[in-house]
Formats: structure tokens, C-alpha cells, sequence
């Protein structure tokens, strides 16, 4: 361990020690202390964390590897069905065997799974469990799945992409078409994953139900923050490493790196795994904390959104990836929360919820425009200024 | 003196223009080679061939004392075998220092889980300070490559390939936007390396071809036209008519 945060560098650490410090005032705020946030935002700080590690994870292929991917939703959703299936299995067979228990004859196998399939797809007007259900009573191999299933689906998807020299615009498209094809295909009732209904009631962990949400919420927020912290440190290990100057190289000009003799389509790839895994798994944390996950997650808008964070903190830095996500997606869940009331121009009525995607959109203009390099350039700059006089 | 490069008979058309017709030569061993043709001579296109990023529709392409046939080979695999390319427009790493530019193309690791845990040694260190030497820009390394002048680009461009170490340097115009001194120098430097390694610069201007002293293949319509020293091919006939006497 000593070894370890020796090989670390300040800023690491820097960032370490704040979200550690960050999630222990939580917890001393929260319920279980002295109360004085919500249940509900903690849980909007810990799904927050994990919108950051998605960040760190798009800012790897697209400000490192000049890999603009508009699908990474796609992945953070499936992280989120992947641990949803595994929840929502073993809580509906917790109260089954619960129901089950007052009646004089003990239940077979085939009537506990006979009472589940009825009880998770009656809505899609199903009875049957879906054989991708198969490895739904073992948490173990689903958290595998979390690691493999988006891994593979990156592999196979980057393979095909990389290999015919797709770049730039056209592989974004690519990209997008992908997360959009995996959203209808989710849509659908007979994908086996209850359709537009999505998997619900996430919040319920198996095995912790005498537990209160206040207790659940701390919990994965601690989670949430080690998996950012761990996230961080395996992107810097990464970026800083010949690998990381590598894809920058691959960044600003493949063909040199190409007829240097290195495979460039290998490293896009590796790369692309990667940050696909990362995000499958801050989506398998985020959506405990959310309740639900539903096809309507993997439009292509929210990949957009995500792009749109990392570009306003600032790709091509780690931190101002994180610093972009929790700035922007925190500031617009408080503007369509519906908290702030409307303003009344006398000639125009703002109704925050309509207007912030326009305050959102000129914000994104202005640090285009403005400062490139995003908000974490725009203060490294207001710094170097400051200490120069 | 072996043969270091051999092409045999490659033809390669797009869109049915003949760019390459039925072109052979070879290179020798620590071979000092100018290329010279007009415009659509096919000078780009035989470099794009040679390098694997064009496969030609007929012929082939003999590489070293094995006589391995480089067809097949991905850009890549041509690279690792030991052919280095400049291109036409300068092309480094414009985000990156000088010394990370030299670093990066080194002859270690190519594999990507050895460049994940790649350690630089020492030698490696003292290698890129030679280079950077040699290429006069030992006294920048901490500059970004996007902040050279066109120049010095260039130069960063060949050091790089020679940090690389290649046996075979094709080298695209590098005489393009330079100043009359940074010519002789980058001539002088070019000549200096052909004594460990071939060389092959494909190039438009005859004063700096004569700086080079060297032997001269002229292209048209995509075969070679005439070869020998620049004074035998500017005699001859064929190549006054199309090249010098424009």
C-alpha cells in the first residue's frame, strides 16, 4: 500500500484525499448523523460520482485517443441491466419464499421460479424467464458479466470500426447508431428485459432488505467513491504511462505512429475496452442508486450529454473531465428539478426546465469559443496569470 | 553490394490512370538514392507502395539479405522490418515535446502490454540527447513540436526516424520551405546517414539533388525514365524533353 501511494503523483493524491474527505462530510450530514441532507441527495451525489467515472472513461478514448465515441451509454446501461437482472431476481425471490412461507407445504424449485417469472414479466405479459436470465441467482458471474459483456461488445464493435480505418465524424456516427440500435432493440418486449418497463426497484439490495435507504445510500456512496478513486488512478497509470503518449500520438496524427511500426488499430482498441469496461461499471453503481434502469437511458442523447460535460471541464485532462461532469449534470439536475419557480419577464414566462438546455447549449458555445481547452484550462490559466505578477 | 530493396515489375492504377506502369529498381546497401520526376511522375504513389499504404495490382517488392516480399505486410509489419518514412509535410507529434516526439519512436517495445509497464533505460536517454544533437535542437527538447518553425519540423521528422533506426529511410521532399543554409545542412546530414543505412529522398529541387552527389532514378508516367549521376541523366534526351527542358 505504501509502495503504492509512493509511485503516486501530488495530484493523484490531491484527488484522493478530496473525495475521501468529500464522502466523509456526506456521511456526517447525512440521515444517519446529524441529518441535515436528504436520503435523496446523497443518493444524487453518489450517482454523480459514478456520471464522473463515466466522464474519466469517455475523456480517455475521446481527449487522450481522439476517439469521439457518442455510444458510451450504451455501456453504462448495460453495466446498470447487467447488476439490475441479478437485484431484481434475487429481491423478487426473497419475497416469494417470504409469501411462500405461511403456506403448510414448503415450495418446490420449479414453483419459486414458476412465481418469478410471473412476477418480474407479467408486465410485459410473460410468464417464462428468459434464458438470458440463466446466471440471474449468482451474483459472482453477473459481476463478471458487468467486465465482460460491454468488454466484448467494445472488442467486437471497435474490431469491426478500427479495422476498416473508420475515423473521426463517421465513426461518432458509428458510435451513436450502435447505442441506438441497443436501445430499440431493449425496447422491445421479447429482448427478455421487460422492454420500455425496464428493470426497477434497483434500491432494494438482496440480503440487506431490514436495512434502511439511509444506511443503503451511505453505502454506495462509499462505493461510488472508491470506484472513482480507483478509476482515477488506473487513467493516470494509463496516460502517463509510453501507452499514454502513444494514443495522444495516435490523437494528432495516426499515420505517424502507423510508419513508427506501432499497430495503431490495437491500441485504439485496448484503449476503447478499456473505458467501455469503466463505464459499464460506474453504470452497474449508478443505477442501484437510481432505482431504475429503462431503454430511455441509452438515447442517444445522453451519450451527447456526456460528450458535452467532458468538452465543458476539459478533455485531454482527467480532472477536467470529472470536474465537467459533476459541475454541469449537478447544476442541471437543480434546474429540472422544478424547485426554482418560473420567472416572469412580463412578455416571457422562463420555465427553468425548458430553458436550462438553452442556458446549457450557449455555455457549451461560450467555452468552445472561448476557452477550448474547457474550465480546468481556463483556471489553470487564471493561476499561471496570478502567480506571474 | 547486395540489394537492400529490390521492386520487380509493380503496376498500379486508380480509377484506370496508370500512377505506377510496370516500374523496377533496386537499392543498395548504404545506398545514396535522389528520385526525381515531374508532378504525377508517381513519386508519392511508389513511397505509398514501398511503405505498404498502396498494394500494387501486379509485381513485387524484395526486402533484405532474406529477400522477404513486403506485398503482403501491413504498414505496420514494414515499419518493424526496418523501412522509415518521411512524409511530404512535415508530420510529428504536434502536441508533444521534442524529446517525447524522439522518445516515442525509439526501437523498444511495440507490443501494447510492454508499452503499458515501458520503462526508458538510460542508454535510451543518451540515445534521444545524440539524436537531438545531431538534428540541432538538443537545446529545445522541452519545446512543444507544434511551436517549430517549418525547418525544424523537418529536421525533428528525421530524427525521429532516426531514433527509430530504420535501414532503409525513404525521405519525401525534405528540402520543401527550407532556407539555402538549412538545405546544405539537412543535404550534409542526409549524406552523413546514408554511410550506416540506404537512403532514398525523393525530391524537386535539382540544386539540392546536386548537393547530394549522388545516383539519380527519373520517373514519368510512372516508370523509371533514366538512371545514373545527375549529369549523366540531365544529358540524356528522354529526360530533357520531359522534365528539364519545360
Amino acid at each position: 500500500m505504501l509502495k503504492l501511494i509512493k509511485t503516486m503523483d501530488f495530484k493523484t493524491i490531491c484527488f484522493c484525499l478530496f473525495f475521501i474527505l468529500f464522502s466523509l462530510i456526506i456521511t456526517l450530514l447525512s440521515d444517519l448523523i446529524f441529518g441535515s441532507i436528504s436520503t435523496n441527495f446523497v443518493k444524487v451525489l453518489g450517482k454523480t460520482l459514478m456520471l464522473c467515472l463515466a466522464a474519466i472513461a469517455l475523456d480517455l478514448v475521446w481527449g487522450y485517443c481522439g476517439i469521439l465515441s457518442l455510444g458510451h451509454f450504451a455501456f453504462f446501461a448495460l453495466g446498470g441491466y447487467l447488476i439490475g437482472m441479478w437485484l431484481m431476481y434475487e429481491r423478487t425471490k426473497e419475497i416469494i419464499i417470504q409469501a411462500f412461507a405461511e403456506q403448510l407445504l414448503p415450495p418446490t424449485p420449479s414453483e419459486i421460479k414458476e412465481a418469478i417469472g410471473i412476477q418480474i414479466f407479467g408486465v410485459v405479459g410473460g410468464s417464462e424467464i428468459p434464458s438470458i436470465w440463466i446466471f440471474a441467482d449468482y451474483l459472482f458471474i453477473h459481476l463478471f458479466l458487468i467486465i465482460f459483456i460491454p468488454g466484448l461488445l467494445a472488442l467486437i464493435f471497435g474490431w469491426l470500426a478500427f479495422r476498416s480505418r473508420v475515423t473521426g465524424v463517421y465513426l461518432s456516427i458509428l458510435t451513436q447508431a450502435m447505442t441506438l440500435a441497443l436501445s430499440l432493440y431493449l425496447l422491445q418486449n421479447d429482448s427478455g428485459l421487460r422492454g420500455n418497463n425496464g428493470l426497477s426497484g434497483l434500491q432494494n439490495i438482496p440480503g440487506f432488505t431490514s436495512f434502511p435507504q439511509s444506511i443503503i445510500s451511505i453505502l454506495f456512496l462509499w462505493a461510488s467513491t472508491l470506484a472513482l478513486i480507483l478509476g482515477f488512478i488506473i487513467a493516470t497509470f494509463i496516460t502517463k504511462s509510453k501507452l499514454g503518449k502513444l494514443i495522444q500520438g495516435i490523437r494528432d496524427d495516426e499515420d505517424r505512429i502507423r510508419f513508427l511500426g506501432y499497430n495503431v488499430e490495437t491500441y485504439k482498441l485496448f484503449v476503447f475496452v478499456i473505458s467501455a469496461i469503466m463505464a459499464a461499471i460506474a453504470g452497474a453503481l449508478y443505477y442501484p442508486q437510481a432505482g431504475i434502469v429503462n431503454p430511455s437511458e441509452l438515447a442517444p442523447i445522453a451519450s451527447i450529454y456526456l460528450a458535452v460535460w467532458v468538452s465543458i471541464g476539459g478533455r485531454g485532462k482527467l480532472i477536467g473531465a470529472v470536474i465537467g461532469a459533476a459541475f454541469v449534470s449537478l447544476i442541471s439536475s437543480f434546474f429540472t428539478s422544478g424547485q426554482i419557480p418560473d420567472l416572469n419577464l412580463g412578455f416571457i414566462i422562463i420555465s427553468w426546465v425548458d430553458w436550462w438546455l438553452i442556458i446549457l447549449g450557449l455555455s457549451f458555445v461560450i467555452v468552445t469559443l472561448f476557452t477550448p481547452g474547457g474550465l480546468i484550462s481556463a483556471f489553470e490559466n487564471i493561476y499561471k496569470r496570478s502567480f506571474e505578477r | 553490394m547486395s540489394d537492400i530493396l529490390e521492386v520487380r515489375g509493380i503496376s498500379v492504377s486508380f480509377d484506370g490512370f496508370k500512377a505506377i506502369n510496370n516500374l523496377s529498381f533496386s537499392i543498395g546497401q548504404n545506398e545514396l538514392r535522389a528520385i526525381i520526376g515531374p508532378n504525377g511522375a508517381g513519386k508519392t504513389t511508389l513511397m505509398d507502395i514501398i511503405t505498404g499504404k498502396t498494394k500494387p495490382d501486379i509485381g513485387d517488392i524484395r526486402w533484405g539479405k532474406n529477400n522477404i516480399s513486403l506485398i503482403k505486410k501491413s504498414e505496420t509489419q514494414i515499419a518493424q522490418l526496418g523501412v522509415g518514412r518521411k512524409f511530404q509535410k512535415p508530420t510529428v507529434l504536434e502536441y508533444q515535446t521534442v524529446e517525447e516526439n524522439l522518445m516515442i519512436s525509439l526501437k523498444n517495445s511495440r507490443g501494447f502490454i510492454q508499452t503499458l509497464i515501458y520503462k526508458y533505460t538510460e542508454e535510451e536517454f543518451t540515445r534521444v540527447n545524440e539524436v537531438a544533437k545531431l538534428i540541432k535542437l538538443n537545446k529545445i527538447l522541452n519545446k512543444i513540436a507544434g511551436e517549430l518553425s517549418h525547418g525544424q519540423k523537418q529536421w525533428l521528422e528525421i530524427g525521429m526516424l532516426l531514433a527509430q533506426d530504420p535501414s532503409l529511410l525513404l525521405v519525401d521532399e525534405p528540402a520543401a520551405g527550407m532556407t539555402n543554409s538549412e538545405r546544405t545542412n539537412t543535404a550534409t546530414l542526409l549524406k552523413e546517414l546514408s554511410k550506416t543505412r540506404s537512403v532514398v529522398v525523393v525530391e524537386h529541387d535539382m540544386d539540392f539533388i546536386r548537393q547530394l552527389n549522388c545516383k539519380v532514378t527519373v520517373l514519368h508516367e510512372g516508370s523509371v525514365l533514366a538512371e545514373g549521376n545527375l549529369d549523366h541523366v540531365s544529358k540524356d534526351n528522354k529526360v530533357i524533353e520531359v522534365y528539364l527542358g519545360r
